[in-house]
């Protein structure tokens, strides 16, 4: 099976003085692991992401500059809607089969945990977005420097995108319509993301600088993944109850 | 080692117990017992500090349970209805995530004798969805005997389990009571180990 | 004073004081509406711009106004049930919630209806206007996330998460929506905000004391129901209910937990 490679047990033992932190790095792994397991789930919130961007040309027109200006939120707001449909990857499969339950017992903070599985999130969804945004990017004809310009703002806004979700995810765990319901809950605390992220692609579109911008949305990601993972924290606990 | 004092338990608006006491000491087992909705898992659930209690304190070594924290919870080893069990996952792996989350350092030698003892000896690279109900179960009660925890919750533990796991089973948690551990077990089965130290019943809703 | 205010924070004690505190409350509002109104439509003077269309301003910003302060009251209610776990936080955070929501409804309902002869159209994106929107979807979000959970205590605790998180991000949410307005330089029309006369300032805060008035009376009214609604089966409600002349709702809880002993558990 060859699993060991992937998942080498010899390697579980991590020094001692790091005890405390088995408890996330295992979650790390797991969810790394098991997104390995069956990419097929990964590969459906990419494609999605590239259906939804190819939808606007069409529905809108195909002139270069038209594209070109509407491309900044376009592929933001389609960044945002495909990290929204991977929301559920995070904790319902967990919650069905009673790991939910085994992490809360964890003899670690709930929170940290929750980091931890936000991190995995991130490398299986939000990185990937982010590297396929400029070759989509190529289809609205936008220049090289925005293209790099909307790489920054992506993998800096992603996270947020993965951290307010899991709040959003974790609230409306094992409830009837749970995700039209994360999406009422979660979308509203994207735009504050979805301002300073597109915001900084118009600007390098329009010849300004984006640094502000930039400067802006690292703040908030700094702040929501300090925050965000409590609060998910608590909202699982509610949950489980 | 584990008191519980004056607990009660809703859910919505149907009290399910209300001021249970009972302690049970070293090397004592809780038999729990009672009609479907009596609120046995519940029981489990809130002395794992799943669900809370309308009123009560639970004590572990003399201490307020919600003060020790993950104190307890390194304690504390919680088996409830669904096995926890991956499907892409293979048995030995599945063993290895359940011992890292609940923070207990092992082995590949430590995995595989523990596997060895529910039976799996052999099965342990097929993934989670190929193991049948009772396969999955035994998986799940393997991780009990990985690290030293000491105080086992065990909701149904027997459930899918045919005659001789289940026999292997009460003979293991035996060995722990021997060890000075606790279990709260919710069942119907017999499970009087060999020679406990203390059976103790405990039967929900016959008060009503 | 610590035990006199937690007292009030059981559900039955809070029953009656909120009685007694609706007709003074509801009796206020239909005053301070009344003067209100009277000031803003008979004495103040038409504005030499914009005619008498502006009058619409002593709905517009009361309404505005108390729909942004109660999300914040809201969250202070919410704060204080993961604080102290009090039963009674939760009932007022969903108490308060339709009118809040009923509020910005009307504050965005009455901006356009102000924006029309203003501004030629019923809808600019405004940074004011678009943070009202969004705030008006928070308070959706907090009833959608109510509806959907049965059990009113997990309610409680969710809809404690979500509004503190959606009170942390109102300030980034209002700054970001301020920030990408300027930088679009869509329609900074503000309509007379710089120099009010001193009667219409008068009238606009007495139709605030007003909606603040009736926020409190209503949601004091709600708030009864729902401990009603919820302490069903507690033997408080059932000795109500008989000296009322009702039968008793049945309960097999009734009698087993005072609702006393819980409320500051």
């Amino acid at each position: 099976m060859g699993s060991d490679t992937i998942f080498p047990l010899s390697a579980w033992e991590p020094p001692v003085n790091l005890n405390w932190c088995l408890t996330p790095i295992t979650v790390l792994r797991r969810d790394l692991l098991l997104t390995l397991r069956r990419p097929a789930e990964l590969m459906t919130t990419l494609f999605f992401f590239i259906i939804v961007v190819s939808l606007f040309p069409l529905g809108i027109g195909p002139q270069p500059e038209l594209l070109r200006e509407i491309a900044p939120g376009v592929l933001w707001v389609a960044a945002l809607l495909a990290s929204l449909l991977a929301l559920p990857r995070l904790f319902a499969a967990d919650h069905a089969d009673g790991t939910l339950e085994q992490l809360a017992l964890a003899p670690q903070p709930l929170s940290l945990i929750v980091f931890a599985k936000l991190v995995a999130h991130w490398l299986t969804t939000g990185l990937p977005l982010t590297l396929l945004a400029p070759l989509i990017a190529l289809q609205f004809d936008l220049p090289a420097s925005t293209i790099w310009v909307l790489v920054v703002s992506l993998a800096l806004g992603t996270p947020i995108l993965g951290a307010i979700g899991a709040v959003g995810a974790a609230l409306t765990l094992g409830l009837r319509g749970g995700g039209v319901l994360t999406a009422v809950l979660v979308l509203p605390l994207y735009i504050p993301a979805l301002i300073f992220g597109a915001g900084a692609v118009e600007a390098t579109l329009g010849g300004l600088d984006a640094e502000g911008h930039l400067s802006l949305l690292a703040a908030l990601t700094v702040f929501t993944l300090t925050f965000a993972p409590w609060a998910a924290a608590a909202a699982v606990r509610i949950s489980l109850d | 080692m584990l008191e519980v004092s004056a607990l009660a338990a809703a859910r919505g608006d149907r009290v399910l117990f209300a001021s249970l006491d009972f302690s049970v000491p070293a090397g004592g087992l809780l038999q729990v017992t009672g009609r479907n909705g009596t609120g046995k898992t519940t029981l489990l659930r809130v002395l794992a500090r799943l669900a809370r209690p309308e009123a009560g304190v639970a004590r572990w070594k003399g201490t307020l349970v919600d003060e020790l924290g993950d104190e307890y919870f390194a304690d504390l080893c919680y088996l409830g209805h669904a096995p926890a069990i991956k499907d892409d996952l293979t048995a030995r792996e599945n063993l290895a995530i359940s011992a890292g989350i609940a923070g207990v350092t092992v082995d590949a030698a430590a995995i595989d004798a523990a596997l060895a003892e529910v039976g799996l000896i052999g099965r342990e690279m097929l993934p989670g969805r190929v193991l049948s109900q009772g396969q999955r179960r035994r998986v799940a009660l393997a991780q009990l005997y990985l690290g030293s925890r000491k105080l086992w919750l065990l909701d149904e533990p027997l459930a899918a389990l045919d005659t001789e796991a289940a026999d292997a089973f009460i003979a293991r948690l035996g060995q722990h009571l021997h060890g000075g551990g606790v279990a709260v077990v919710a069942t119907h089965h017999a499970i009087e180990p060999a020679a406990p130290a203390t059976l103790h019943q405990l039967r929900l809703g016959s008060a009503r | 004073m610590a035990i006199h205010w937690f007292k009030y924070a059981s559900p039955a004690s809070f029953y009656g004081l909120a009685g007694r505190m609706i007709p003074w409350f509801a009796g206020a509002a239909v005053v301070t509406t009344l003067i209100g109104l009277y000031v803003g439509l008979v004495l103040a003077p038409t504005d030499f711009q914009q005619g008498d269309s502006y009058r619409i301003i002593y709905i517009h910003v009361p309404a505005a106004w108390m729909g942004m302060f109660t999300y914040l009251v809201m969250a202070g209610w919410a704060a204080a049930g993961v604080v102290f776990n009090t039963r009674l936080s939760g009932m007022m955070v969903q108490a308060l919630a339709p009118t809040g929501a009923m509020f910005t409804f009307v504050a965005l309902w009455t901006g356009a209806f102000w924006g029309r002869p203003t501004w030629g159209t019923y809808w600019v994106w405004d940074a004011r206007l678009t943070s009202t929107l969004i705030l008006f979807f928070l308070y959706i979000g907090y009833m959608a996330l109510r509806a959907s959970i049965d059990d009113p205590r997990r309610a409680d605790r969710a809809g404690a998460v979500l509004t503190l998180v959606g009170v942390v991000n109102i300030p980034i949410i209002y700054f970001s929506v301020q920030w990408w307005n300027t930088l679009h330089q869509g329609a900074s029309v503000r309509p007379g905000s710089s120099s009010m006369a001193t009667v219409m300032l008068t009238g606009m805060l007495v139709m605030a004391v007003a909606a603040w008035m009736y926020t409190i009376a209503i949601s004091l009214a709600r708030v009864r129901s729902i401990i009603i609604e919820r302490e069903q089966h507690s033997a408080w409600v059932g000795e109500l209910l008989a000296s009322e002349g009702h039968d008793a709702v049945a309960g097999t809880s009734r009698g087993a937990m005072g609702s006393n002993q819980q409320g500051t558990r």
